[in-house]
């Protein structure tokens, strides 16, 4: 336990380094929402209804950038191979692989939403719904991210494939996510429901497939 | 069963009786397809009454509900092949999925276009983001993907294989995908709209749409074994090479 | 006859609809057919070569 523990730690520490990948993908994060008004015009009236859209896209685009971080360090110099040996499953290790990226991607863009939601004048009614959505949602990002990390964790220059495969794959999130905050004055809690479910499966599932991918990557 | 993953994939002995086989009944298949093929068009063309609501033109129906079909029927085989290939480590597996994919891409390319291109007349829009288009759009992002793979790692026993986890991945979220793009589809449209073909399905109709499916279907399998049986022999020549190089 | 170049008004739909699919299918079938024969001619050539090859060696 202490092992996957000192792993979390340890990717925590690197990701919230200068190169890590925790402010990459908060600047991220603030600057597609930034850019969004200026395609779209102030009106705020506009801004307003689609603020949960465009947060929820910025969300999923700024995942994306820190996930080929998750493997890439630990498959160059080796380490990935020693770790798929060790006696804790590389199903566990990838479990805490997921928790250390939620830690330092996820969780920063939990805490700057609302900020950003405030540049679009959303409805107050709508933060909590927000948070909420992002807090459920952004698991599951993580987790399918992570399925994707795994498939192209030989590849060089995995990244632009890494986002072709996962962003498919993560269309209900965005799509339940995104409800949730959008129609957030008339319920919109079956979105939050169907949100919950997609993201504990995802969640569940997730370090499984990734540890096949990633044997399968290291077998040949 | 030989399950060695260190040697490269086993040679030729079970894919030589594959290819006797495959090239018996090639012909066959070829003449079957085009005889449905054939026939299909020119009764969807020319002998299907038009319908009640859309006119004439339902026709599209005959040309736009097969390619769809065709685009799921596609990527549920090649789940297939990537479940045996991931579980049995048959040695065509990974070839018959590779072989599938380009296929079942350019079906649901074409179920979009004709899609659209039925929309335009039904709905005055050549995409009005209905739910089972939009679904064909993310499943033929998921055929890129896939595609993407296979050319992106080198070592094809290596590609197989991780293809083949994003393949079934991708096959369990995409019921999810179709659900959840169904149920965004409900909330921001008003239940009057006019569904994508629903003509009510008389015989006049069922028949032809079948003769289609399925004249695209055997068409599909005549292309799937020829691309197979040419991708042997191009492993076939590359093994032959690599021995003359270092023999 | 002018009925089926008009197809009711939705010529401009139907008949883009089934030339699209026409040349798919036709595409497709050429595509197929040829790389198949590439390879087929390119494995005779390498396997005469070898046949030759070896009874070179043998004489």
């Amino acid at each position: 336990m202490t092992a996957l523990w000192a792993l979390v730690v340890r990717d925590v520490r690197l990701a919230l380094r200068a190169g890590g990948g925790t402010l990459l993908a908060a600047a991220f994060f603030a600057t597609v929402a930034a850019l969004v008004p200026l395609g779209v015009g102030p009106d705020l009236q506009l801004l307003a209804r689609i603020a949960g859209g465009v947060l929820w896209v910025a969300a999923l685009l700024a995942t994306l950038l820190t996930l080929d971080r998750l493997f890439q360090v630990d498959f160059e110099d080796g380490s990935l191979d020693v770790l798929a040996l060790s006696p804790v499953t590389l199903e566990a290790i990838c479990a805490a692989k997921m928790a250390a990226h939620w830690l330092t991607t996820g969780l920063p863009l939990i805490l700057l939403a609302p900020v950003l939601a405030l540049l679009f004048n959303m409805n107050t009614e709508a933060y909590g719904v927000l948070l909420l959505s992002l807090g459920i949602g952004t698991p599951a990002l993580t987790a399918i991210g992570h399925i994707g990390a795994g498939i192209t964790v030989s590849l060089k220059r995995g990244g632009l494939i890494l986002s072709l495969l996962v962003l498919p794959l993560e269309v209900p999130i965005i799509i339940f996510g995104a409800a949730a905050v959008m129609n957030a004055a008339d319920g919109g809690q079956t979105a939050l429901l169907l949100l919950a479910a997609f993201s504990l499966g995802a969640v569940i599932l997730s370090p499984f497939a990734t540890a096949a991918a990633v044997r399968l990557n290291l077998g040949s | 069963m030989k399950n060695d993953r260190s040697r490269p994939a086993p040679s030729l002995a079970n894919p030589k009786r594959f290819l006797e086989i495959v090239h018996v009944i090639l012909p066959w298949v070829g003449t079957l397809a085009g005889l449905l093929l054939l026939g299909g068009f020119y009764w969807a063309l020319f002998e299907v009454p038009p319908d009640y609501q859309q006119g004439e033109s339902v026709r599209i129906m005959f040309v736009h509900v097969p390619a769809a079909w065709m685009s799921l029927f596609v990527y549920g085989l090649i789940a297939v092949s990537s479940f045996v290939g991931l579980v049995f480590a048959h040695p065509l597996a990974d070839v018959a999925a590779k072989t599938a994919a380009p296929l079942g891409a350019v079906f649901t390319a074409l179920a979009l276009v004709t899609g659209s291109l039925w929309g335009k007349p039904m709905w005055g829009a050549y995409w009005v983001w209905d739910a089972r288009l939009t679904s064909e759009l993310i499943l033929l992002l998921i055929y890129f993907g896939y595609i993407a793979l296979w050319y992106a790692i080198e070592d094809p026993a290596r590609a197989g294989r991780v293809a083949a986890v994003f393949a079934l991945v991708g096959a369990v979220d995409l019921p999810i995908i179709h659900f959840s793009v169904n149920w965004w589809h409900s909330l921001h449209q008003p239940a009057s709209v006019l569904r994508m073909g629903a003509p009510t399905m008389s015989a006049a109709y069922l028949w032809p749409l079948g003769i289609m499916a399925l004249g695209y279907t055997v068409f599909f399998i005549w292309l799937w074994l020829l691309r197979i049986r040419t991708e042997v022999r191009k492993r076939r020549l590359r093994s032959i090479l690599l021995q003359g190089s270092t023999g | 006859m002018m009925h089926y170049l008009d197809m009711g008004g939705f010529a401009a739909f139907i008949w883009p609809s089934y030339a699209l699919s026409v040349l798919a299918i036709t595409t497709l079938t050429v595509w197929v057919l040829r790389a198949d024969r590439r390879a087929h001619d390119m494995l005779k050539r390498i396997e005469q070569g070898e046949n030759r090859n070896r009874q070179a060696v043998s004489l």
